[in-house]
């Protein structure tokens, strides 16, 4: 059967990279002593697969990754178990079964939201949330992305679904996944080229909240938590 | 929530940053107000090689299972954030609790290879504590130095408060007693360092006058005060079984050299092989019971998560109950995902048939390690490998469908001629040869021998402690006539060979074999900007001559020189159990090409059954 875990990254375990998180999670299961499938030959791995990695630096609270297990307790202890053997810096949030005919986590991300807050003493200066409706009122917003063919000129502009600045932050809905991965230090760095506004990436710190899955039909977005598609085992 | 030594800004600027956050799982958290001690554990290198030494993982579980200390760890900085800290005057910190090394009680340094004493250096300097010993005042933790090199410890003397020479297990809690009645006592840190060095084990360099003949060797090593004993005893657990073993080692969270579950079968050896320093230092072979080690295998499984679990010792194939053990793992791991990462064993049924079950035959190698190209060398270096062996352990893999090979030798050793070299060359074509004696149609592809070559380095405590060192000239010669050789085989294209550069193999000689003098040359070259000479792309052998010629030290005086039988050597105030007589009676077995037999095969008296346990009690007669 296959489970997806969601699980929250915060403190200084920001600065484990992916692979490091996913290695650290296959360690996690076996010390929890659960039920996983293993792939078959000489060095098998876990059947495990992650909705969308997470950046070294970041901290999020909505980070989800699918398993394949054998057999599963509830999801009350298999989230005990699992919270059990946790460094500090992650916390195991939901363990749901996941419909039998359901697409994997990496292959559904539609959307993620972030909160960006500024580090003290980095805040740019007054009159920036100004700024920042100008900027996003616009039209279109265009930036130069590296690509494994050159550079590619995007508007960034369709893929922000809602934003809203705070005292010293800004929250956003996004496109996220395979099709539109918009990363918030993208479009930081558009509107600070834009706006003149000193905003170098060590300034302010990204924070994802949850990512989705989009299940609108006829062309209208109607974004759901990733661990909605599943049910909690009793 | 936990706190962290360096700010985001810096962390996030510079490679690796989860070298440095500490908070990985089982690693020890205490409340700093509630202990006595705190107790700064440091391998002086990287985070990822420090990470996977099993001896500071033991001493770590041993510390800690005491309420009234904290013990922590410390790595070497990498050069990108050692940069950082000296220009943010930022002081080294220890990952658990990430507050400075200088205000714990202890730095504890273990010391593995003679390649990274610059970096000792670096971890006192970004500490913000003296390097040299005599700097130091009641406001900073004593330095304390273990590990191999203590064996050797007179070019560090003047960095290190003391050393403890030998296994940690035995004496340091009485060490950490003492120092809680001295820091109650409010004595002066000579008071301290006097009581510490009657403890056996204990060496306190200062307390050692050291004169010098005009040729420059040793005239005589002598305490200063009663307390310090004229030799210091080698530490070695006795029992095997019945001592500390870390069942929940700290897992890293970035992969370290060592990923896995590390199970110490045992300790020592029995081969008595001439050159190996290890195999003299830790006698007597000591091993742990095999019911003991299927428990902590599993425990330590169920408490890392670990993915794979090796073996650890310094000949595998000699411990009693390997079949059982590793027949046990298979079953025991199999069915949960976890590999067995095999150590090299000798090439038998048994290994093949346990290689062929937790490795992929097509992708694995069959290792040997004759050490020397003809039998005549390796009755020299003692070391009870045949050709025969070799051919027959070989065919057999090949049949078994490998068709890899890797083979270990070293270059400079004592007598060696051309011809021993050369034979370096045929004993590989000798194994190609029998890869294709197997008919076509049942081979798969061509086989492949990897030969690889290292400088012997002689070494203190093994009977070639005498030996004349290789110049580098000499030593890169002798690595050409093997190219040479092999291009000269008939199956030239089934060997590759591979060898390394000799400017560094020279610098460790001269650490190794180095007297008191030779602790200037170690600042020099450190405060040159020499750091992690371990790792070649760091290595500034440039700035390490300049350094010896600005200390005015005879490079040759500790390399070619040829040293007389009664010479004292620096290290001789150890006492490592295999006695001074004994080392002696092998170097000259040695140049007499005449082999001495394994402890199993008969003891040969080499003076390390005083420590009363281990091999040396289960049998037998002696050798004549
Ligand atoms: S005393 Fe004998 S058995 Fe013991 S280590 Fe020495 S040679 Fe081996």
């Amino acid at each position: 059967m296959n489970i997806r875990v969601k699980f929250r990254k915060y403190g200084t375990l920001k600065f484990i990279g992916h692979l490091d998180v996913m290695r650290y999670f296959q360690k996690a299961i076996r010390r929890a002593g659960l039920d996983i499938c293993y792939s078959e030959g000489f060095s098998p791995h876990m059947i495990m697969s992650f909705a969308s990695p997470l950046g070294v630096g970041l901290t999020s609270d909505g980070e989800y990754m699918d398993i394949r297990v054998n057999t599963s307790p509830s999801s009350g202890e298999a989230l005990a178990r699992l919270n059990e053997t946790m460094a500090e810096g992650m916390e195991v949030l939901s363990w749901k079964q996941l419909p039998a005919d359901s697409k994997n986590a990496m292959s559904v991300v539609a959307a993620a939201d972030y909160e960006l807050r500024f580090r003290p003493g980095y805040r740019p200066e007054e009159g920036w949330q100004e700024k920042f409706r100008k900027f996003l009122s616009l039209d279109q917003i265009l930036v130069d992305k590296k690509t494994k063919k050159g550079q590619k000129t995007l508007d960034i502009r369709p893929w922000i679904y809602q934003w809203e600045t705070n005292g010293d932050g800004i929250f956003l809905q996004v496109s996220a996944g395979s099709v539109h991965n918009l990363k918030p230090e993208l479009l930081m760095q558009a509107f600070g080229l834009w706006s003149g506004l000193e905003i170098p990436p060590s300034s302010f710190l990204v924070h994802r909240k949850e990512i989705y899955a989009d299940q609108g039909t006829d062309g209208r977005h109607r974004f759901v938590p990733l661990e909605a598609a599943g049910e909690d085992i009793e | 929530m936990k706190k962290s030594a360096l700010s985001d800004e810096i962390l996030l600027s510079i490679q690796q940053p989860a070298r440095y956050i500490g908070g990985e799982v089982n690693a020890c958290r205490k409340d700093k107000e509630k202990v006595d001690i705190r107790f700064a554990m440091c391998f002086p290198d990287v985070y990822e090689i420090g990470m996977s030494h099993l001896g500071i993982q033991i001493l770590y579980d041993m510390f800690n299972s005491r309420e009234d200390i904290w013990c922590e760890r410390v790595y070497a900085p990498w050069t990108d954030l050692d940069k950082i800290m000296r220009e943010q005057k930022i002081p080294l910190f220890a990952l658990e609790s990430q507050d400075p090394v200088k205000d714990f009680d202890f730095l504890g340094i273990t010391i593995q290879y003679e390649m990274c004493y610059t970096n000792i250096l670096q971890i006192l300097d970004l500490s913000q504590i003296p390097l040299e010993a005599s700097g130091r005042t009641k406001e900073h933790p004593f330095v304390i130095g273990g590990g191999p090199c203590a064996y050797n410890p007179e070019p560090l003397a003047e960095f290190f408060d003391l050393f403890y020479i030998g296994e940690g297990e035995t004496q340091y809690f009485r060490l950490m007693d003492l120092y809680k009645e001295w820091k109650k006592s409010g004595a002066s840190r000579e008071t301290f360092l006097k009581q510490a060095a009657a403890i056996e084990g204990i060496y306190v360099p200062s307390l050692y006058d050291v004169s010098y003949h005009t040729d420059g060797t040793i005239a005589s090593m002598t305490p200063i005060c009663p307390e310090a004993p004229k030799k210091v005893k080698k530490q070695a657990v006795s029992n095997m079984t019945d001592t500390f073993y870390p069942e929940k080692p700290v897992v890293p969270f970035i992969r370290a050299t060592q990923d896995r579950v590390v199970l110490e079968i045992q300790r020592g050896c029995i081969r008595g092989c001439r050159f190996c320093q290890a195999g003299m230092l830790y006698r007597p072979l000591r091993e742990r019971s095999l019911p003991v080690l299927k428990e902590y295998a599993r425990k330590m499984l169920a408490n890392t998560g670990y993915d794979e679990i090796s073996l650890s010792s310094l000949s595998s194939s000699d411990y009693p109950k390997l079949k059982e053990l590793v027949y046990f793992l298979i079953d025991e791991c199999g069915s949960k995902g976890v590999n067995i990462s095999l150590p090299s064993l000798r090439i038998d049924t048994f290994s093949l048939d346990v290689m062929s079950k937790v490795q992929d035959i097509k992708k694995s190698s069959l290792t040997f390690a004759p050490e020397a190209g003809s039998q005549r060398l390796r009755d020299v270096i003692n070391k009870g490998l045949t050709e025969e062996d070799i051919l027959t352990g070989a065919g057999q893999a090949f049949e078994g469908g490998w068709n890899r090979v890797k083979l270990y030798f070293m270059l400079g050793l004592p007598t060696e001629t051309e011809e021993d070299r050369k034979d370096i060359a045929r004993l590989a074509e000798k194994i190609a040869e029998k890869y294709y004696e197997i008919p076509k149609d049942k081979r798969t592809g061509k086989c492949q021998i990897v030969v690889s070559t290292s400088f012997f380095v002689p070494k203190p405590f093994t009977p070639f402690q005498w030996a004349r060192m290789c110049t580098q000239e000499e030593f890169l010669d002798r690595a050409y006539v093997v190219n040479h050789e092999i291009k000269e085989q008939l199956n030239r294209k089934s060997i590759k060979y591979n060898w390394h550069e000799a400017d560094v193999t020279v610098l460790e000689g001269i650490l190794a074999r180095g007297d008191r003098k030779v602790g200037a040359v170690i600042k020099k070259a450190y405060e040159k900007g020499c750091l992690f000479d371990s790792w070649s792309e760091n290595f500034r052998n440039d700035l390490w001559m300049e350094a010896f010629e600005a200390c005015g030290i005879d490079m040759d005086f500790y390399t070619t020189r040829e040293r007389a039988m009664d010479e004292k050597f620096p290290w001789d105030f150890i006492e490592i159990g295999v006695s001074r007589a004994f080392l002696e009676r092998e170097w000259k077995r040695a140049l007499e090409e005449k082999v001495t037999p394994n402890c199993r095969q008969g003891c040969s008296g080499c003076g390390a059954s005083v420590y009363q346990g281990g091999v040396c009690h289960e049998h037998t007669r002696q050798v004549p």
